[in-house]
């Protein structure tokens, strides 16, 4: 594989930038893997990446019905954190962290990692103290997390509503100072990259339509361009989960919903944090286009459709405003809309099932893009090593039958609840 | 915007109205044995169909009444609706 670097550049340059290799190739299916990942996305790549990297297993295809990364990796609001008051949730993310940090590097493929920071905004005592204790939590887990008060939140963010006259003022906020950004198609492409040079089989524009599994042991798959023979099989589809699990007769703790996003017109550099409203839901950046990125709530019912529907965005785009009145002079550039895989407790799964050879990675509800390296990661030692990781013991797909729940929002079981 | 036919009110716009998930999901009947398959299936476990799927809706900004509907999750479609105790056919 060509390495990307500066001297590369300035010899391509010499060739108008014509003479650079694929950066990953388009085999066909062969008749046998070791593992079979189905899905194309961050984390079905990182899962291929670290099953070569951390424990050598190549023999590895990646089946995705579209081109990889053009499902929630393409189409989320690229935040990172790790600012979670749950044991399970915070050390996993915070593994994560470690990862995203050295990603550029690890990938040779610039993720444009932007630690800028988080703040979430409270706007009442109550939820100072909730912050308070969240905070302290993080902190005892090794997370970064600093509670600022009214004039701290005022010098950082002053284009947030600080005047007298509204119905949410601003109290104070949790920040995590080393969350932030990414550039979320360099994730998906870096961990593409990685894994095809290392030789597992990148295989697009082919569906998965059945299993075959023998004596409760998966045996291989079928899919549109035929069947694959498999010792192993990932599954790791996001939003599409039930519609697999419907083909092995399965029945999941998860709904499908659909999430929208947004970003305005270009603008001159104003936020230099990712900031989330405390009395609502709804977060917002600055990209390096100068875009206001933003998103907020599910639209709230069933959907399959990625596509989104007004009278949310409307809603969403109100507690924006309300947030940060300078929004409402700004143009809408895009808006658009990915399906998440929303688990009964607002956690993820990533898990053995009760079929021999057969692996679960879903439930990633509003976080799944900030999980891409840790999930690939423990995903990747679920399966290498049919065992779970301490990182991922807690996220069991039995969870919800022994009553070992993670419900870090505190919802219960309605999923299109906010 | 959704336009959801309330058998009650008529036609109204989804604003009217909030959602109450899977409406095929039935309560196990509480008295017999009831085992912790049963309560997964009924708490948690979920089909989340993609194409025709049988909903709850309260109409919270009109008669408040609970009613289902009929309606497709890929295409946003919505084919029927019938009042909260309708036997749906």
């Amino acid at each position: 594989m060509q390495k990307y670097s500066i001297f590369n550049l300035v010899k391509n340059a010499f060739s108008n930038h014509e003479n650079w290799d694929l950066a990953w190739k388009d085999p066909a299916p062969k008749e046998e893997y070791d593992v079979v990942i189905i899905g194309g996305g961050g984390h079905g790549l990182a899962t291929a990446y670290y099953l070569a990297k951390e424990h050598n297993i190549t023999k590895v295809a990646i089946i995705e019905k579209g081109w990889i990364g053009g499902g929630n990796v393409g189409r989320n609001t690229t935040i990172i954190r790790s600012n979670y008051m749950h044991d399970e949730n915070g050390l996993f993310s915070e593994f994560g962290m470690d990862l995203w940090r050295k990603m550029s590097q690890d990938l040779n493929y610039n993720v444009m990692f932007s630690p800028r920071g988080i703040i979430n905004l409270a706007h009442s005592d109550a939820q100072m103290n909730a912050y308070a204790r969240r905070g302290n939590s993080m902190r005892l887990n090794g997370i970064d997390a600093v509670l600022l008060n009214r004039e701290q939140v005022k010098e950082i963010i002053p284009m947030a509503d600080f005047s007298d006259n509204v119905r949410f003022p601003i109290f104070g906020g949790l920040m995590q100072p080393s969350a932030g950004t990414a550039r979320h198609d360099a994730v998906a492409w870096g961990y593409a990259r990685q894994a095809d040079s290392m030789g597992v089989d990148i295989i697009q524009n082919c569906e998965v339509i059945g299993f075959d599994v023998n004596a409760g042991k998966i045996k291989g798959i079928r899919t549109s361009r035929g069947n694959i023979k498999a010792k192993k099989v990932g599954i790791c589809v996001a939003g599409s989960t039930n519609i697999l699990a419907e083909k092995l007769n399965m029945t999941l703790p998860i709904e499908t919903h659909l999430l929208q996003a947004c970003v305005s017109e270009p603008v001159k550099p104003v936020l230099d944090k990712v900031v989330t409203f405390g009395a609502g839901h709804f977060y917002v950046s600055q990209s390096d286009k100068g875009e206001m990125v933003m998103g907020g709530d599910l639209d709230g019912y069933n959907s399959y459709a990625q596509r989104g529907n007004l009278p949310t965005l409307q809603h969403v785009l109100t507690e924006g405003i309300a947030m940060m009145p300078f929004l409402s002079k700004l143009k809408m550039l895009r808006t658009w809309g990915g399906i998440m895989d929303m688990s009964m407790d607002g956690s993820p799964i990533i898990d053995k099932t009760h079929i021999e050879g057969l692996y679960l990675n879903c439930g990633w509800c509003y976080g799944g893009f900030k999980a891409t390296p840790a999930s690939g990661w423990t995903f990747a030692h679920t399966i290498a090593q049919d065992r779970v990781h301490e990182l991922n013991a807690g996220y069991s797909l039995n969870r919800f039958s022994t009553g070992h729940l993670i419900d870090e929002k505190g919802l219960g079981t309605k999923t299109w609840i906010s | 915007m959704l336009y959801i036919n309330c058998p009650h009110c008529g036609m109204r716009s989804q604003n009217e109205f909030s959602y109450g998930g899977d409406a095929s999901v039935k309560r196990p009947e509480l008295n017999k044995e009831v085992s912790d398959q049963e309560w997964d299936n009924f708490v948690y476990n979920r089909k989340s169909l993609r194409g025709k799927h049988l909903e709850l809706w309260q109409h919270i900004s009109g008669c408040r009444q609970w009613i289902k509907v009929e309606r497709d999750t890929a295409t946003h479609e919505i084919f029927r609706t019938f009042k909260a105790d309708e036997e749906v056919a």
